[in-house]
Parts: structure tokens; sequence; C-alpha cells
């Protein structure tokens, strides 16, 4: 597994997924002037996540990797990321 | 034994790795962002409001397209398009350069509001304010680093184009640094809505 | 394959161009950079072990012996820094990892040759700035867990060192990332996943935490740094800040620094039962699969160092549980050992020895450590007496006494020649009374309720202090003739075997001290690495039948 693998993203498709991320950004900009309460950070976490991975399959090319050694590590990471947090929070969500 | 045939697959792995390295640095300050967004939530948003969105917004922008064309790079160098490739580049380390200098501008405007570390200003205010502004600038700074670290490897790897060393057979080095540039956007996708978007 | 004459690695550059000093100094043999870093490691743990022994001496009688209480604290804080951060943590995969992870896959280096020379310059410096702050006007005197909100008031030199730690964590991090890639890329054809030597898999595990773990710790090192010169405020209660989210930061990193500390060891271990008892491992994929859960489970009780902090109710039951649960892998190991030895056949070996001391002391440490897991208990003992001593049982008792152990195994095969055994059975000895001298009376001295990091303390706790001084005098002597005996060895000994133990793994049958690029032939993978049964017809024994392997 020495040579480059054989897929090519076209500038098509690239510039497309730029499209995608543009359009993305200004929706969480507009979700943001709505008032949603506790759910505008969620929210904007949700559209980051959705930009993240389009950038990920796309432009850092996860959806073509041959090894899925390159998509479990990194949900793997993330995973971690979410456990840290949320294990902070049997702290900080429960002080009295 | 000792047959060196390149293995780029293992080398772009090794990156991931890396990679997965300065996202679990971030996620330290990201920590402490989720903790004290939990304690001082209407102190968030009035300090949000503070930043100016038209920064944030044009530097997501910036950044975005950026790895548009670190991408594209890659793409005109395996179509043998080093000219391409070599023009891609340069867009990406020029937006680079324009974000920094974005980010010079925003803190310097924050600077002569009297907003930084320790400044009478915020020492003064509320404390959520404090804790704020003071993540804003640990994050953006960290960030900042990244930007410029991210870009010495793009002028490397632009340099390398021009020089012939990257080419449609070898180009794992562009393929590397184009990961390192996509991670600090990643990064900053997630930086934008948590300071900028708090309103 | 060539057949090329043999020479050992030391006598043939990599890359060839450099020689003398400069071929050591700018290497990319991953056997010359092991060696490297045993030479550094073993200066800074001579540091740590002085550090150590004068802070006993000091606490031999009460009152100041030997110190005032401003040094003390910068002794006790050093002796921590060296010892984790230079010995412990690096110790293992920098020095066997490195030397031996590609052997036992088959590869001829590491996948990252130049980033393991440049993980070694950044062990080097960062050592060299930590220790550094030894000899400046204040080294730091926080302890090696730099709390705030002391940290960043302190005058003392905290920022130096701080930023020696994260030089060093970038090295580990660097190590990690290089093993994992190594392992994933350069199995030798016919070593699948589930035939990889068991040392081979405790690396895989550490490394994971490696990379990801370590770069917590190294933000949270640059937020002290960025508090003492800014003072942002980010755990300033003044400021708005938290000072509890510190050390949940600290601890996210430092708790599973333990596991990247233990479970090298655990593989070394793994790799010398079976070896000394001639019969193959019990549970090989019950070792796997629990070194696994322990890098995730042990990566996700961090917050048991606060149960008395002022952190939730909620919280404190949750990482209780948590900690309890990550004690079970552990056992599995332990059990898995004790049942390898169980109709094995025993060779007594130095390597062995230490094994054993290994198994009673790491137990021991682990008992203790659900007596500190159990939230309850914990509020009586937090911060006393019994935690140093549950802590040096498994970091002393268990890392240490591992990396002893693999000292003793591999220094035939790293240096071509054999040490004296009665020497090393009489060091061993004396190691093992002065640590249990020294560390079994602090269980008792916490029990009654002595303070850690106290630079003195009430009369009833004197007889206590007294022999764990003697103790600590014991165990160092033993430890300095353990030293000295290797080093004669690898100078003086007697010419070593390739294989002077009957061993299975790829290592023994490479000549010792193997060629700069490993194998002399391509190397055949057993289809089992724990298969003795080769051993067993080369020894020619007469036994009717060898032991059924698992």
């Amino acid at each position: 597994m020495n040579a480059h693998d054989g897929h090519i993203l076209s500038y098509g498709k690239l510039l497309a997924v730029l499209g995608v991320l543009f359009v993305l950004t200004v929706i969480t900009i507009l979700v943001s002037t709505v008032d949603l309460g506790a759910a505008n950070i969620w929210a904007a976490l949700l559209i980051a996540s959705v930009k993240a991975t389009f950038v990920l399959l796309f432009f850092m090319h996860l959806k073509y990797e041959r090894s899925k050694a390159f998509a479990i590590t990194f949900v793997v990471t993330v995973f971690c990321v979410a456990l840290l947090i949320g294990f902070l929070f049997w702290d900080v969500s429960y002080r009295v | 034994m000792n047959t060196k045939t390149k293995d780029n697959t293992g080398a772009k792995f090794g990156m991931w790795l890396f990679l997965y390295s300065e996202i679990m640095l971030f996620t330290g300050l990201f920590i402490l962002y989720a903790a004290y967004f939990r304690e001082y939530l209407p102190d968030f948003v009035n300090a949000g409001k503070e930043l100016d969105l038209r920064y944030g917004a044009v530097n997501t922008l910036i950044l975005l397209t950026s790895s548009f064309t670190v991408a594209a790079a890659i793409t005109a160098i395996r179509k043998k398009q080093a000219q391409g490739s070599l023009i891609f580049l340069c867009i990406s380390i020029a937006c680079g350069i324009i974000f920094l200098i974005n980010k010079y501008f925003e803190w310097g405007h924050k600077f002569s509001h009297d907003i930084f570390p320790n400044s009478a200003t915020l020492n003064a205010g509320p404390r959520g304010e404090n804790i704020f502004f003071g993540l804003y600038y640990v994050i953006t700074g960290l960030h900042g680093v990244h930007i410029i670290a991210g870009l010495s490897l793009l002028i490397t790897a632009a340099w390398f184009v021009k020089k012939g060393k990257i080419v449609a057979s070898d180009f794992v080095f562009l393929e590397n640094s184009g990961l390192y540039w996509h991670l600090v956007d990643l990064i900053w996708i997630f930086i934008f809505p948590l300071f900028y978007l708090v309103i | 394959m060539t057949t090329e004459t043999y020479k050992p690695f030391h006598q043939t550059p990599m890359p060839p161009k450099y020689d003398g000093v400069l071929g050591w100094l700018i290497t990319y043999d991953h056997k010359r950079i092991g060696m490297m870093y045993l030479t550094t490691l073993m200066v800074w743990l001579s540091a740590g072990i002085l550090l150590g022994l004068l802070i006993r001496v000091e606490l031999m009688a009460r009152g100041q012996t030997i110190m005032d209480a401003q040094t003390y604290n910068a002794f006790f804080t050093m002796h921590g820094v060296v010892m984790i951060f230079l010995f412990i943590i690096p110790g293992i995969p920098a020095v066997f990892g490195n030397f031996f992870l590609p052997i036992q896959i088959g590869a001829d280096d590491v996948f990252f040759p130049r980033i393991n020379l440049l993980s070694y310059y950044l062990y080097l410096i960062g050592g060299i700035l930590g220790v550094l702050a030894l000899f400046s006007k204040g080294p730091p005197d926080t302890g090696w867990t730099f709390y705030v909100p002391f940290s960043v008031t302190t005058r003392s030199d905290v920022s130096i060192t701080v930023f020696a730690a994260f030089i060093l964590g970038m090295s580990s991090i660097l190590t990690g990332l290089n093993f994992i890639t190594t392992i994933h890329r350069m199995r030798v054809k016919g070593m699948k996943w589930f035939q990889m030597p068991l040392f081979a898999w405790s690396l895989y595990a550490t490394s994971w935490v490696q990379v990801l773990a370590t770069p917590i710790v190294g933000i949270t090192l640059i937020l002290v740094i960025v508090e003492r010169l800014f003072g942002v405020g980010l755990f300033n209660p003044a400021k708005g800040g938290d000072p509890l989210l510190y050390q949940h930061l600290f601890w996210m990193y430092s708790h599973p620094a333990v596991y990247i500390m233990i479970l090298p060891a655990m593989g070394v271990v793994s790799e010398i039962i079976p070896v000394f008892s001639r019969k193959s491992i019990f549970g090989y994929k019950a070792i796997v699969l629990s070194s696994m859960c322990i890098a995730i489970f042990g990566s996700l009780v961090w917050a048991h160092h606060m149960y008395v902090s002022g952190m939730s109710d909620l919280s404190v039951m949750i990482f209780s549980l948590l900690t309890f649960i990550v004690a079970v892998p552990s056992a599995v190991k332990v059990f898995s050992w004790v049942s390898t030895l169980y109709k094995g056949s025993i060779t007594f070996s130095p390597p062995f020895y230490l094994s054993l001391c290994f198994i009673y002391l790491f137990t021991v440490g682990g008992l203790t450590g659900l007596v500190l897991g159990s939230a309850g208990t914990d509020v009586h003992v937090h911060d006393t007496y019994f935690v140093v001593a549950h802590f040096h049982f498994v970091m002393f008792g268990g890392a240490g006494f591992g990396f002893f152990a693999a000292m003793h195994y591999w220094w035939p095969k790293m240096f071509g020649r054999m040490y004296n055994f009665k020497r090393a059975y009489i060091a061993i000895t004396l190691l093992l009374v002065g640590f249990m001298l020294h560390y079994m009376p602090m269980f008792v001295l916490g029990l009654k309720g002595m303070p850690r990091r106290y630079y003195d303390y009430l009369p009833e706790f004197e007889s206590g202090n007294l022999l764990a001084g003697i103790g600590a005098v014991i165990m160092v002597s033993g430890l300095f003739l353990m030293f000295a005996n290797l080093l004669k060895g690898a100078i003086k000994g007697e010419k070593a075997a390739d294989d002077p133990w009957g061993g299975t793994t790829l290592e023994w049958s490479v000549p010792s001290p193997p060629p700069v690029h490993n194998f002399m032939a391509e190397p055949s993978v057993k289809s089992y690495p724990y298969d003795f049964s080769d051993v067993w017809k080369r020894m020619n024994l007469k036994t009717s039948t060898p032991p059924k392997s698992q």
C-alpha cells in the first residue's frame, strides 16, 4: 500500500463542498438571531459539526481512504472529547 | 528486509495521529469553555455582543476558502498541473495571512477599549465577562499560533512544488500539510459560533 | 535477503555517513536511540533517587535535620517531577519500546526514524530545563501537581519547570504516534494483530493514551504560565475562575499517565513469566483485552484524586464506581500471570525474581488503591502518607520494578554480554527488603494521620519515619549495587548467546547485539507468539510431555 490511491476529487466537487460550507455558515448566523433559549448552543454546535463533517469527508479525504483505521480512530478521538466534557459535568452541573 | 518502498498511507496515518493530539490540546480549552458557559451564560451573552460578528464571519469564510484551495492544490498536482497547484497554495497562504491581519485589527480594537487580560475594565466588570474574554484571547491566540505553524507548512509545500520535489507520483508532504491546514480550519469552525454567535 | 557478515549495531552507524560520537548524536537507528534514552534516563533517575534519599534523611528526625522548609518543598517537588516525567513515563517505552518493538514485530526500524530522534532531543532538552530549575534561586515548591492558586502566585521558578514538562509531553506524544504507526503498518508479513507479542500490545495501548491524554496536561501547563504572565483569571475565583477546573484538567492527563507508566511494565512481565515458566502465557487474548480496557477505563476515573476538593457528591460517587471497575482488568492480568506459573517448568533468574516482586508489590499497591478509590475511606486518608505509600508501591514497586526487570531480561540482547547473577540476586533482595521497610510504615503513618508533603510532624510519627529512613538507605544501596552490576556486565561480562533464556519472541532469533537492520534472515513468524515447543525440543529436556500450550 505505498502508491497513492487512485481517487482524485474534481474541482467541481470541491467547489460544491465549499458552497455547502458557505450556506451552512449563513444558516448558523441566521439561526443564532432567533431566540431558542437553551437550544441555541446545541443548534450552533450541530451546524458546526455538519460543516466539520464536510471538511473531514471531502477536503480531508476521509470518505475515500481505503483503510478503515482512519475513520475508526477519528471517531474514537471525538468520543474521547465528548466523554471528557460529559464526565466533567457530573461535577459542574451538580454542585450545591 | 530493506526494500524501502514508501508507505504513503502510513505517513498520512501518522499525520492524522498528530491531528488527534492537536484536537485534544484544544479540547482542554473547550472543556473550560463548556464549564464556564454553564456558569455564566448571561455574562457570556453580553460579552459576546462586544465581539464584531463581521470579523468572525469574514474570517470563517476566508478559512473555508483556504481549505478549498488546499484541497484543489492536491487535485492539481495529481493532474500534473504543478503551476495550478502552486497558485492554489499561494491563495491559501494569502488567506491565512489575511486571517492573521484581521485578528491583529480585531485584537487591537479590543485592546484600545481596555479589554484584555487583567485590564482595569475586565477586572472591574462582571466576572463572567472576564472569563469570556480570557477564554477568547487564549483560544484565538492558540489558534493563531497554529495558523502560523500551518502557514509554515504550506509555504514549504509551495516551495517544494516549485522545485519539483512534490509531483503527481509523490505528494505526501503536500497532503499532510493540507491535513494540518484543514485541522486549523476545523477548530475555527467551532470557535466561531462559540464566541461570535452567543447572542 | 543478502547474506551479509554480522556486525553489531553499535559498530554500524545509520545513516552511514556519520561516525564516532556524531554517529550516535545524529542516528536514525531505533536501537541507538534507545541506548541514548537509557544513558540519559539513568542520570535523571540517579538525581531523582538522590533527591528522595535526602528528603527521607531530613524526615528521619523531627525539626530541621539537613535542610530548611523551603528547600524541603523544592526537593519533594523536583523528586516528583524528575521521577514521573523523566523516569517512569518515558522509561520502558523510550528505552525498551524503541529498542525492541520493531524487532518483536519483524521490522527494521520504527515508522518515523527521524521523528524518533526528535523525540529523544525533546526529552533531553526538557530534562535539562527541568533539572536546571534545581539550581536556580527558586526551584518550584508547589509539588509536582502544580495546583492553583499557589502555582500561579508563588515566586519560585514554576514557569521553567512547567514549560520543561510541556516539552517532555511533546516527546511523549511523538513517541506514541510513532509506535502506533509502526504497529499498524510495519508488522512483518504473516504477523496478524493477535500474533503480536504482549509487550507490543502493551505499547500499543500505552501509545494511544500518550497521544490523546498528554495534550490535555500540555494546555493546562501552558495556562499556568499564561496565568503567571498575564493574570487572566481562568482559575482565580476573584476574577470568575474555578480552581477545581485546574484540578480536573490536570488529572484528566495525570491519571491516564499512571497507566502509561504501568501498562508497558505489565507488558514486560507478560513476556518474562512465560519464558521462565517455559509455558505459554495463560489467557493471551484476555491480557490484550485487559490492556485496552485499562487504557480506556483508566481515562475515565481522573476525579478520584478530587473526592475532598469540593466537587459534587454525584461525581464523587460516579468516579468511585468507575475506579472500582478499572481494578478488574488489572486483576485479570495478575490472575493470568499466576496461572501461567502454575504447572510451569520454573527457572529462577534475575528478571524472573523482579517479575515476581512486581506481581506482589503491584498487588499490594492495587489493593490499597481500592481503599483510596472508595470515597468513604478516602476521606480519612486523602493527602496522608497512606497515599504516598500506595503510589510508591504501584509506581516504584510496579512500574519501577518492571523497568528493572526489563533491564535484566533484555540486557544480554542489547549488550551481547551477561551480568553476574549472584550480585543481581543480592541487589534485588536488598532493594526488596529496603523497599518494604521503607514504605510499609508509611501505610501505618497515613492511617494514624500523618499528612504528606509536610516538613515536620508530631512526635507520635517519629519511629515510623526513622524506620522508613533506615529502609531508604538499604533500598538505595540495593539500587546502586544493581546498576553497578549491570554496568559491569555490559562492559566486561561474559559473551551472551543469541537466546540465553529460551524465548520465543523474535528478538531472541537475532544475534546479541542485533545488527543494524535487526535481522540476518527473514524472520519466521510463529502462529502463536508463546509457543515453547521449539524451546523444549532445543533444550532436549527429559520430561515425558511438555505442558500443553494454551
